[in-house]
């Protein structure tokens, strides 16, 4: 990438006052983290299933969808301001993969670009070489796992493995917790499981509670993400209804997809979700993460769900520890437009190190 | 949100909302093309005023002055109203298709300057630049298409009627370029002649619009748009070769035009103020209720006559959607209009702001309790925060009183019946809003509020195909779709009884 000492002059204007690292401020993110830094202070330890407040919640659709056309233009965010926010959202990445197809090639790639996920030139450009920037989490199937783990060690990065028979989670019940364990001994320091839809839809809640309950007790220090499966639970009202529960049984994450539904991550399911982990705050002062999954491609996607956790839920669910985007494409586009507020010109995917 | 030197690093940390400025170039610009002063526009001509008056017009969010503008003086009303008389005969007797094709045309034309209206109309009026380009430009052509339609179907739609003639308009500062539509649009589609007079606070895109009928080959004399205050307003009502008033501001002026028209046989039709109610019913989806108050009342600054300003919850969930109300208004953002992040813009002029302030000063000392978020509004130009009023009897005057500012009343109540019974204790009835996931509830509740539109969970929703207009104190007459053509149409046995001719 050929910089002109023209450009050089014009980003180091842009970015009068970025490159001198505050003086008394410890950097939010250390050179070298240790993965405890990803969990909350106060665990979500859950709580006993309050049928009453569960069957209680009504979700209005059309009035969610307006609330969620309108967030993307309330708001918005530009020049630094917009660099910035790109930069919280590398650190919020569940960087992924999940193919029938990957193998330890591939993965290692990934966890490669997870350590750097973005070019150097363009860290020293925009002045965050202190700020030691890398994704929030890997996350892969279980048989990876152990590639990941090894690719990871020392850098700080939890390694995720989607769990509980992914993506439909229909295997025999102590399969799914046994493949729990599994992932744990082989490494994995997060765990995304999934729901048995069929709980919600039929609106068996016990039975949801204790599932997700049963999970979370296999976790044992790992953090549990709970995958819903939105896509296929019909009605926004199941989404509140499930996003309770899951909380209730003691989720650190609620999560929206697996990325294999029809319909992944969807702004309108984001809002509903987000309003029950702040209802559950409000109710028991725990705070429950958020991490939307799938079809999230594009950085102006992404800068659209911390608008919605600002909104929504304040500041600290900007942070990995509170809120993760599941995604892998979309670092690419983040990298680009980060280019373009150094340089000025959007460059092509290919001058960005591949995923 | 002045700009800041700040660096990405410290952004990455505090995560604010830095700014996010739309230009204002293409509307300076424009504005500079009609330095040092902009004429009014009659039988397809921009002329002087007859006697040289101006007046300023002011950027409510900065205070500084826009442009200058005629104030027309009976003189240039009178022109306007004969420019328009010898347009009439030409204009009614195109076949509808020929009308339609100008609807259309002036609807492309609105579409293809967009961006300077929404930016002019933002400087003018103090709204934010996301309303004005998500809501009334679009608005504004969709109103433009939808009435080509009625040009082009209404011989065949309203056999044995014609236009009613020449039409004095005269609309309000509160939607300045949607509410020439709303008169407009229809008027011309009807085949009447115009003589427009926006408000004296925002004519700047009502003349912007004139000139894009001019260059969209609007026949002369059609569309005729004269600015000045209320004399000038007055100067048209008494008009007497003035066929048919139509008036949208408040209930006040509204009575004056009443009585000034009545027995002269000219046609009225007024959309005046409102207090409308915001019924919540507790099984209600609490968390969208909020959002539908931002919608209902800090929507265009409180400026709206349809407003959602009273809020009656009931009793059970009452402190709850308080609390999560406060909590939002939190998060609402003023500032700059012409900012792409704020949620509300500045107050239009400074007396409208004197009034918010003094009605929220009598709600205090009334002893009802007032809410405002704790971050400051900017200093700079005429802003007011949201606010929110608890323990507010139906006595108090700030439950009676319109507002027309960011100020939401909020009171309790025990039964559907008394709902409604609240609901409909005003002297009003433009519009409603009913919040329940009850549907029975809804379909109950909704046709026993005496409003001109009911929205069950929603608000502020509005479409040319679906007419708006109130009941009681809110005036008569519809805008928009098949009921608000009847307003400019006139049965063809009545031009032979020759009450006018």
């Amino acid at each position: 990438m050929k910089v002109t000492r023209e450009q050089q002059q014009k980003t180091t204007e842009r970015l009068a006052g970025a490159s001198a690292p505050p003086a008394a401020r410890p950097p939010v993110i250390g050179e070298e983290r240790d993965v405890e830094v990803h969990r909350r202070p106060v665990r979500n330890p859950g709580a006993p299933l309050d049928l009453e407040s569960v069957r209680a919640l009504r979700v209005n659709r059309s009035a969610v969808e307006r609330r969620a056309a309108t967030i993307p233009t309330r708001r918005t965010v530009k020049k630094q301001w917009q660099a910035a926010w790109l930069l919280r959202a590398i650190t919020c990445m569940d960087l992924t993969t999940l193919q029938g197809d990957d193998t330890p090639g591939n993965v290692l790639r990934l966890c490669a670009k997870a350590r750097r996920p973005l070019r150097d030139d363009l860290v020293d450009a925009l002045g965050v070489a202190h700020l030691g920037l890398k994704v929030g989490a890997v996350c892969v199937y279980h048989a990876l796992v152990p590639v990941a783990a090894q690719a990871l060690a020392g850098s700080g990065i939890p390694v995720a493995a989607v769990s509980t028979g992914f993506p439909a989670g229909l295997s025999p019940f102590r399969q799914r917790v046994e493949e729990i364990h599994a992932s744990l001994e082989a490494g994995a320091r997060e765990i995304d499981v999934v729901i048995t839809r069929a709980h919600v839809l039929t609106g068996n809640w016990e039975a949801l509670y204790d599932e997700v309950r049963a999970f979370r007790e296999a976790c044992g220090d790992a953090l549990l993400k709970v995958i819903l499966g939105t896509g296929e639970l019909a009605t926004l009202t199941n989404v509140a209804r499930a996003s309770r529960v899951a909380m209730l049984a003691g989720a650190d994450f609620i999560k929206t997809s697996t990325g294999k539904e029809p319909v992944n991550a969807t702004l309108p399911v984001g809002v509903v979700m987000v309003r029950q982990i702040r209802e559950y705050a409000e109710d028991t002062g725990h705070q429950v993460g958020f991490k939307p999954a799938g079809g999230i491609r594009t950085a102006k996607s992404a800068l659209e769900w911390l608008y919605l956790m600002k909104e929504e839920l304040g500041n600290a669910w900007l942070a990995a520890e509170l809120f993760r985007l599941g995604a892998s494409a979309l670092l690419t586009d983040i990298e680009r437009q980060l280019e373009h507020f150094v340089t000025g010109r959007y460059s092509a995917s290919h001058r960005h190190p591949m995923v | 949100m002045k700009e800041t030197a700040l660096g990405v690093t410290e952004i990455f940390e505090t995560m604010e909302y830095g700014p996010a400025p739309e230009s204002d170039k293409p509307a300076l610009d424009w504005l500079a093309g009609h330095d040092p002063a902009f004429g009014i526009y009659l039988g397809g001509r921009w002329v002087k005023g007859s006697d040289g008056k101006l007046f300023d017009v002011i950027n409510p969010a900065t205070t500084q002055r826009l442009a200058r503008v005629v104030q027309a003086g009976a003189p240039d009303v009178d022109a306007a109203v004969r420019a328009a008389r010898e347009a009439l005969p030409g204009w009614a007797a195109l076949p509808g298709h020929a009308r339609a094709r100008h609807l259309y045309a002036l609807a492309r034309g609105v579409q293809k300057h967009a961006r300077l209206l929404a930016v002019l109309e933002s400087m003018d009026n103090g709204k934010s630049i996301r309303e004005t380009r998500d809501l009334d430009i679009p608005l504004v052509a969709r109103h433009f298409y939808h009435h080509a339609g009625w040009a082009q179907l209404r011989d065949a739609e309203f056999p044995g009627h014609g236009p009613v003639g020449v039409v004095g308009q005269i609309i309000p500062w509160n939607f300045p370029l949607l509410m020439v539509a709303w008169k407009v649009a229809p008027a011309l589609a009807a085949g009447n002649t115009v003589v427009l007079k926006p408000a004296e606070f925002t004519p700047l895109t009502a003349l912007a619009f004139a000139e894009i009928a001019h260059q969209a080959g609007l026949p002369a004399g059609v569309l005729n748009v004269i600015t000045g205050d209320g004399t000038t307003g007055k100067l048209l009502v008494d008009h007497p070769d003035v066929d048919k008033i139509a008036f949208t501001g408040s209930t006040e002026v509204g009575r004056i035009i009443r009585q000034a028209t009545a027995g002269s046989g000219k046609r009225l039709s007024l959309e005046l103020g409102g207090k409308s109610p915001f019924v919540v019913f507790e099984d209600a989806d609490l968390d969208s209720v909020v959002e539908g108050v931002v919608d209902a009342i800090w929507f265009n600054q409180g400026q709206v006559c349809c407003a959602g300003s009273r809020l009656l919850v009931q009793e059970g969930v009452a402190q709850r959607l308080i609390a999560k109300l406060r909590a939002r208004m939190e998060k609402l953002r003023v500032g700059p209009p012409l900012d792409k992040a704020v949620d509300m813009g500045a107050i239009v002029a400074p007396v409208q702001l004197e009034r918010i302030r003094g009605l929220v000063n009598k709600g205090v000392e009334e002893g009802a309790k007032m809410w405002q978020p704790s971050w400051a509004c900017p200093t700079e130009g005429y802003f007011y925060p949201p606010t929110l009023f608890t323990d507010v009897s139906p006595a108090a005057t700030i439950a009676q009183v319109e507002i027309f500012g960011p100020v939401l009343v909020s009171m309790s109540f025990r039964t559907p019946t008394e709902a409604v019974e609240l609901a409909n204790n005003t002297p009003y009835g433009l519009a409603a809003s009913v919040w329940t996931e009850n549907i029975n509830l809804a379909l109950d509740i909704a046709p026993k509020i005496k409003a001109g539109v009911v929205w069950v969970n929603c608000t502020n929703l509005f479409d040319a195909a679906s007419g708006f207009g109130g009941y009681r104190e809110s005036g008569f007459g519809r805008e928009g779709g098949r009921e608000g053509m009847w307003e400019y149409l006139k049965a063809d046995w009545e031009s032979g009884l020759g009450a006018r001719d």
